[in-house]
């Protein structure tokens, strides 16, 4: 069977649009097909019902921008034939995570308070995407304000649905990005990843995601959860196409402070050298889990789902026959510290962040009388917020408290010390590990089902045990798919690397991928798909 | 305070925090929101039992900037805004170009 245009990857897309085979009209005209076939009722801020026939769609897209892209496909269509070069992601249909502000388009966060905010800017990294060609399909759902691993805390609703088995959850809560770009509805999107937002989806779709090294992509235009962890970062089909958009996103912005000056390389000149003579590490750390009973918060240890786990060791045995140096028992014996700390640090700075949002400036407005300006906040906010927001404002407020601070706050900042110490440890070319990369699991388990796990706050955070202590450390990870388990769901690994290490990262998950290029599991295909 | 000692968010408390937060919550969310506060504070008291070495510095952001990888901060200069019109439209009230807010409450000082 012929792959539809909105099934290949961007590289290909480019190479066919560059010999003039196909038109960026035509890639357009694919990708809104498959929207049309697999999408589903778009999700709204309507009181909600869950009919069955929402457990059989996506409902991606909070918003599509046709228009925009048309306009875009067009004006890439006229350079070709002008002879001229419309960029690096020419014609790349682009599926923008509804956390970041582009000019004229709704930007809502996922949330009711931003519903009627039309972004008067564009955020940094989109902008460079729209001009390196990319066609602007739609902003797409997320947790709200991203808080969250399911992406049923979002106001607009239906949630989407994960395209191997939409019953259960596309993660989160870069959600709709891997779930659109799992079913052909955008080639590429751009994600933000806090604690695992962009890795946690990718692995549970099928996809890849990749978490850059804070700083490397500017946070300018990004609607702010936890100001010194959000890191935006692509979601693609395959490793290439991480390298192209990275290569696009990342650099110095001067609208950002945070945006590090280090030169950007070529993420695609040695994506093809192989692993011979790289050193990848594995940890106990990664694979038993250390998490709190619910009642006595005494923490038990609790293995990693076992097809997760072997298909770690698979990948590990893959690498090693491709010639890399697998080293095994690397410890990283804070990693269980990942979650509580960033109950902590995350909530203190979500609730600096979400202050803002007061109904006067922007926003929703609650429209009933008041008496003052506290009250028109309080209501304004009480209506504006979902059950998500109001959770990490007030544990934002208390842990964060004058009387609190020293045992919370400072504490966690501390333990922050820590897990980034495991990890330079592990990859100081002078120590005894000298790793060039880690090799783990994404996550604990598959895809859940929708409403299994959500609601309650704690067992939803712990979703991103494996991924959070890359955002505490600040270094770059890569999730790539590694399988499926027996229900048929995706399995996702990672690769964790030194900070500005993503080149070497997306080589060794570019070797894996091409070793096993030909397993029966890279052909199978979304059930979303089959049935469309 | 004793950091070993375990805490609860009381009602008491939790209605400080809304008040701090600018927040207004039906008795079902207050219930859910409070039980699941408590939920993640014992999970957070797992904190308290690590040992951290004394002088242990606090880390704010994982990757550390040096001169070289930090962008100077740009100068103060005054850039007009393209369209101020495009910004004020998304105040949900506005008249004459101000943007309207109910009264602000006022505490006379003895």
């Amino acid at each position: 069977m012929i792959p539809a245009l909105c099934d290949l990857p961007a590289h290909e897309l480019r190479r066919r649009l560059r010999r003039r085979e196909i038109s960026a009209a035509e890639v357009l005209d694919s990708t809104l097909a498959r929207i049309a076939a697999v999408e589903g009722r778009p999700p709204t801020t309507a009181a909600y019902t869950s009919r069955p026939a929402d457990l059989e769609k996506i409902h991606a897209y909070i918003t599509l921008t046709e228009e925009r892209a048309r306009a875009q496909a067009q004006a890439v269509d006229r350079a070709f034939a002008a002879g001229d070069d419309p960029g690096p992601l020419a014609g790349v249909p682009l599926a923008v995570k509804d956390i970041f502000c582009v000019r004229g388009t709704p930007s809502t966060a996922g949330s009711r308070i931003l519903e009627t905010f039309v972004a008067p800017y564009t955020a940094t990294p989109v902008a460079r995407l729209e001009a390196a060609g990319a066609l602007t399909i739609g902003k797409v759902n997320l947790d709200e304000f991203t808080f969250g691993s399911s992406n049923e805390s979002s106001a607009f609703l239906p949630p989407p649905g994960n395209p191997w088995n939409p019953r259960r959850v596309p993660g989160g809560s870069s959600g709709g990005s891997a779930a659109a770009v799992a079913a052909g509805e955008a080639t590429i999107s751009l994600g933000t990843d806090t604690a695992g937002s962009i890795r946690q989806p990718a692995s549970f779709c099928g996809v890849v995601g990749l978490k850059p090294t804070y700083g490397r992509v500017s946070r300018y235009g990004l609607i702010a959860f936890a100001s010194s962890i959000d890191c935006p970062g692509p979601v693609t089909r395959d490793v290439t196409d991480a390298a192209l958009v990275l290569g696009v996103i990342a650099g110095p912005d001067p609208r950002d402070a945070t945006a590090a000056i280090i030169p950007v390389p070529d993420y695609l000149a040695d994506l093809e050298r192989g692993v011979s003579g790289l050193r990848i590490g594995l940890s106990p750390d990664y694979f038993r889990l250390k998490v709190p009973d619910a009642e006595t918060a005494e923490l038990r240890e609790q293995p990693i789902a076992s097809e997760i786990e072997a298909a770690v060791n698979k990948a590990a045995a893959v690498l090693a026959d491709a010639g890399a140096e697998i080293v095994e028992g690397v410890p990283m014996p804070n990693t269980p510290f990942g979650i509580p700390a960033y109950f902590v640090i995350s909530r203190v700075e979500a609730a600096s962040n979400l202050h803002r949002y007061d109904g006067v400036k922007y926003g929703h407005r609650y429209s009933g009388p008041v008496t003052d300006l506290r009250e028109l906040y309080r209501k304004s906010r009480g209506v504006g917020f979902g059950l998500q927001p109001k959770l990490r404002i007030l544990m934002g407020m208390y842990v964060s408290a004058a009387q609190y601070e020293k045992a919370y706050y400072d504490r966690a900042l501390r333990v922050r010390t820590l897990i980034r110490r495991d990890f330079e440890q592990a990859f100081d070319p002078a120590g005894p590990y000298r790793l060039d990369c880690l090799l783990a699991a994404t996550t604990p388990t598959t895809a859940f089902e929708i409403g299994a796990v959500y609601g309650d706050s704690v067992l939803m955070q712990y979703a991103d045990l494996l991924t959070v202590p890359a955002n505490h450390a600040g270094i770059p990870a890569l999730s790539v798919p590694a399988g499926h388990d027996a229900a048929g769901l995706p399995i996702g690994i990672q690769f964790l690397g030194a900070d500005s290490s993503e080149a070497k990262l997306l080589r060794v998950a570019r070797a894996f991928e091409r070793e096993t290029e030909n397993e029966p599991w890279r052909a199978l295909k979304p059930q979303v798909l089959l049935e469309s | 305070m004793d950091p070993k000692r375990s805490r609860e968010i009381t009602e008491e408390v939790f209605e400080h925090l809304v008040e701090l937060a600018s927040l207004e919550l039906d008795a079902g969310e207050a219930e859910y929101l409070r039980r699941e506060l408590n939920g993640q504070l014992r999970a957070i008291a797992q904190l308290e039992a690590i040992d951290l070495p004394e002088g242990l510095p606090a880390t704010s952001h994982g990757v550390p900037y040096t001169e070289q990888t930090s962008p100077a901060l740009r100068e103060d200069r005054i850039e007009p805004c393209p369209d101020a019109e495009e910004i004020l439209r998304q105040a949900p009230e506005v008249q004459e170009r101000h943007i309207v807010v109910p009264d602000i409450p006022v505490t006379e000082l003895e």
